[in-house]
């Protein structure tokens, strides 16, 4: 070790970012540069995936066909839904801020496989470069690839199948590299229960990943066989089950809605505190509902399957196992808000984004029983109350989770202080307009809409408008986010170490930290939640 | 039972998804209220008033009966949601004795439909009311849905698969059916239509369908007759009329132009052109569209044929 530190000392006081050139980035083993590399990638993508989404709003406004034919809206969608899933929501927090934060979180110099960091980044890259190519023949399958329809079209279903392939061993192994790393790398003191809630959600996180991911890895081999060398695995032309494909894509994609929401609660169970100036309430409860969520997540997935022509007693036992999916998520719920009590609460953009995650959680949370019951998920699954649920959770959780994740540490990762009142109207748009785009959805879907529909009955149009308008300001508000964030890496006001006064390691080191993180590693003494002072 | 959500139940069963649906809301709207009450409560309640004093929050950490408690009543609620769920959804998949059957078949982008006695339509379902009826579903190409909206009821057409789906419709009516499967470039044009009759006008109907095609309908125009046929067909879903390019070629003005192929001849469309392409869609496909149209061969009485083509010759 004496070598180590001898090296860290003659690394103290230069910045990561201090070294220049496009090596430096391409060959780095540094995570907060790999975490810097995926953040900048991960948002190119959102942003991207929101341009998709803007066409979709477009053609949407008139019932008929009107500025794209209806296979280029199914385009679209289908590559929405692709890029914000496979290159942005699933990496971005855990790829992008988990390997920028969880070493630092945790005391350490690096996590435990620099190399195999590096790795999983270029694989990253191979994977998007490949999707990208697919685009010869865009994907009109939907992201869920559902046979035999994918088996037939004519896009280049093979070539993205690979795309996507190589994404999820990139993911299996920043997972694999997560949980050794938190395993064998946390400094000296640091016991599991001293850890940052962050970091046990990562955990849960990266346990999903390795365990569910070879599941989708292995379904688009088939897929890819079964194109490729005609063996016939779902399509019944060929002797194969369409319906056996949905049981194995929703054995990776329900576990993995857990790889995109639970690292985003971490986010929020690090900033409440922090803004409330109070302990986080139920410290064991959130820490081990994230692990109940892993597991629990990995016995519902058929419930993306109920009108499929499974025995209604699978569906039976699908829809219970469902429910209880329910519970450690309202318990994380309550705690949060059991935080808030009695607190002294300071409402800066990294805490509007974090109650913003709370407020419209509770929404896509509440929306679950209706797709939970048997009864009323006949009704209204495929219809546009599925798209408001899963928008509501996904982009109200986790995007708002991320963009809380970025306000908060954005000082820690560029040194900079970013222009607050700008992140506030940013802030005011993205909550406007987030709920009058998708609210709507919730209307429309119990009135019957389909999903994926290029053209509908004119019935639905309100409906429709209102939403794109919604949209509009949306969009608007992210775009006004983001130039605040060039603006503040550019010319925002020099950030100190620590300029929210929280207690976890990573504010322990300069803005932005030094090479090797810490200039002596930190003795832990104390959980990173002592915020109140008086007696209860 | 009626009119719970926003636009009428039209069975028994219907109303009983309703009421689940409104239970839900209730519990969802309480625990909505109570935990958004409390967020925004406490967010202003305790926000920060004197800044030099913010340290001087409580050093609370948790309380186990609070934990308990909050564990135990969204379990106990949950239960009550999933048992009911279970118990109407149950009720919903009962076999119902004495039901009429009907036999529909989704191929890209239209619904089939088979009577028993051997008659057909396409995207057109007559049933009578108050009776059982027994969809029979199957696919011949990729994934279809059959959704009926008014009924709260859907189910997945399968290939290489038979599933199910009851209903008892209780008022007479035309109720929409959508395509909720996501089936490639025509899916959000696959609609079909279930027309559900007072029994005495069903048995007449079901009665005199026969003949209906020979002399009932004699002093229409063929045109006419040719106009509609065209559109219960369900052609328009995939060819426009007006002019526009759709999923297949556009019809207006078809009629004795020169037609480009695939193989690079082109053809006339003259009536036997016309009728080929209906009957067999394949054997002669126009340059630049994909072959996707399936045959009306076993679905479209020759007579029906000629009286569409004879509308065709009229879209000038």
């Amino acid at each position: 070790m004496e070598g180590v530190e001898r090296i860290a000392a003659e690394r103290n006081g230069r910045g990561y970012l201090s070294e220049r050139g496009w090596r430096s980035w391409a060959f780095t083993l540094d995570h907060k540069r790999i975490g810097a590399m995926y953040l900048w990638t991960t948002t190119v993508f959102f942003l991207i995936g929101g341009l998709f989404a803007m066409l979709l709003r477009l053609e949407l406004l008139s019932p008929q066909a009107h500025y794209f034919s209806n296979h280029a809206y199914n385009v679209f969608f289908t590559l929405h839904g692709a890029m914000m899933i496979f290159l942005f929501i699933i990496p971005a927090i855990p790829s992008g801020l988990g390997n920028f934060f969880i070493p630092l979180h945790l005391g350490a110099r690096d996590v435990a496989f620099p190399r195999l960091n590096l790795a999983s980044y270029w694989i990253f890259v191979a994977g998007f470069l490949v999707i990208i190519g697919s685009l010869v023949a865009p994907m009109d399958t939907g992201w869920t690839f559902y046979t035999p329809y994918s088996a037939k079209s004519a896009a280049a279903v093979t070539t993205l199948s690979l795309g996507i392939f190589l994404i999820g061993m990139s993911s299996i192994l920043t997972g694999l590299n997560f949980i050794v790393t938190i395993h064998k790398m946390r400094a000296p003191g640091m016991t599991w229960h001293r850890m940052p809630l962050f970091l046990w959600s990562m955990y849960a996180t990266s346990i999903i990943q390795v365990i569910a991911t070879p599941v989708v890895g292995v379904t688009f081999l088939l897929l890819a066989a079964e194109r490729v060398l005609g063996v016939g695995f779902f399509d019944p032309a060929k002797g194969g089950d369409p319906v056996l494909f949905q049981h194995f894509f929703w054995f990776y994609s329900h576990p993995v809605v857990y790889v995109m929401i639970l690292p985003a609660m971490g986010i929020v169970s690090e900033v409440i505190p922090v803004f409330s100036r109070k302990p986080i309430f139920g410290y064991n409860a959130i820490a081990y509902s994230s692990l109940a969520i892993a597991f629990l997540g990995f016995l519902v997935w058929a419930h993306h399957m109920f009108t499929s022509g499974m025995s209604p007693l699978a569906n039976a036992i699908f829809s219970f196992m469902t429910f209880f999916v329910a519970v450690p998520t309202a318990v994380k719920v309550f705690n949060w808000i059991a935080t808030l009590y009695r607190g002294s609460i300071t409402f800066e953009s990294p805490m509007l984004y974090a109650l913003t995650f709370i407020f419209l959680f509770i929404v896509g949370g509440l929306t679950g029983p209706f797709l939970g019951a048997l009864a009323t998920n006949v009704q209204l699954h495929d219809t546009y109350f599925v798209v408001a649920h899963f928008h509501y959770t996904m982009m109200g959780g986790t995007v708002m989770g991320f963009f809380a994740g970025l306000h908060y540490w954005f000082p820690k990762m560029t040194g900079k202080m970013l222009n607050e009142k700008v992140a506030r109207v940013a802030w005011a748009l993205i909550f406007v307009g987030f709920n009058v785009t998708f609210f709507t959805m919730f209307i429309v879907g119990v009135r019957g809409m389909p999903r994926r529909y290029a053209e509908y009955l004119p019935k639905f149009q309100v409906e429709n408008v209102i939403s794109t308008i919604g949209s509009a300001v949306l969009a608007l508000g992210i775009l006004v986010m983001c130039w605040n964030f060039l603006q503040g890496f550019r010319k925002g006001a020099k950030a100190p170490s620590n300029p929210w006064r929280a207690l976890s390691l990573e504010w322990k080191t300069a803005s932005p930290p030094d090479v090797e993180n810490f200039h002596e590693i930190p003795q832990v003494t104390d959980w990173p939640y002592g915020y109140g002072t008086t007696k209860a | 039972m009626d009119n719970v959500l926003p636009f009428g139940a039209a069975s028994a069963q219907a109303g009983r998804v309703d009421a689940l649906f409104v239970l839900i809301t209730v519990i969802g709207g309480f625990f909505f209220f109570l935990t958004q009450g409390m967020l925004i409560y406490f967010a202003v309640k305790y926000r920060r008033r004197r800044p030099d004093r913010d340290n001087e929050t409580p050093a609370i950490t948790g309380n186990p009966l609070l934990e308990f408690l909050w564990i135990l009543i969204p379990s106990l609620v949950v239960l009550v949601i999933f048992y009911y769920g279970w118990r109407v959804y149950t009720d919903l998949r009962i076999p119902q004795a004495g039901a009429t059957e009907v036999y529909v078949n989704g191929r890209s982008w239209m619904y089939e439909v088979r009577y028993p006695d051997g008659r057909t339509a396409i995207n057109e379902i007559r049933v009578p009311q108050g009776k059982p009826v027994k969809f029979i579903l199957s696919a011949s190409d990729v994934l279809h849905g059959f959704y009926l909206p008014d009924f709260r009821v859907k189910m997945d057409m399968i290939p290489g698969r038979i599933t199910t789906l009851w209903l008892q419709p209780d008022r007479p009516g035309q109720y929409q059916i959508f395509c909720t499967v996501y089936c490639g470039t025509g899916h959000s044009n696959m609609l079909a239509q279930l027309i559900v009759m007072p029994p005495r006008e069903y048995a007449e109907w079901a009665g005199k369908r026969g003949r209906e095609e020979g002399e009932g309908k004699e002093r229409e125009p063929v045109a006419v007759r040719g106009e509609r046929i065209v559109k219960n067909a369900g052609c328009l879903n995939c060819h426009a009329v007006d002019g526009k390019e759709k999923i297949g070629p556009n019809l207006r003005g078809l009629y004795g132009t020169k037609v480009p192929l695939e193989e690079g001849k082109s053809v006339t469309a003259d009536e036997e052109y016309l009728r080929e392409s209906i009957v067999e869609p394949g054997a002669k496909v126009v340059k630049g569209y994909p072959n996707v149209m399936p045959t009306y061969k076993t679905s479209m009485p020759p007579d029906d044929v000629n009286a569409a083509v004879e509308y065709l010759k009229t879209l000038k």
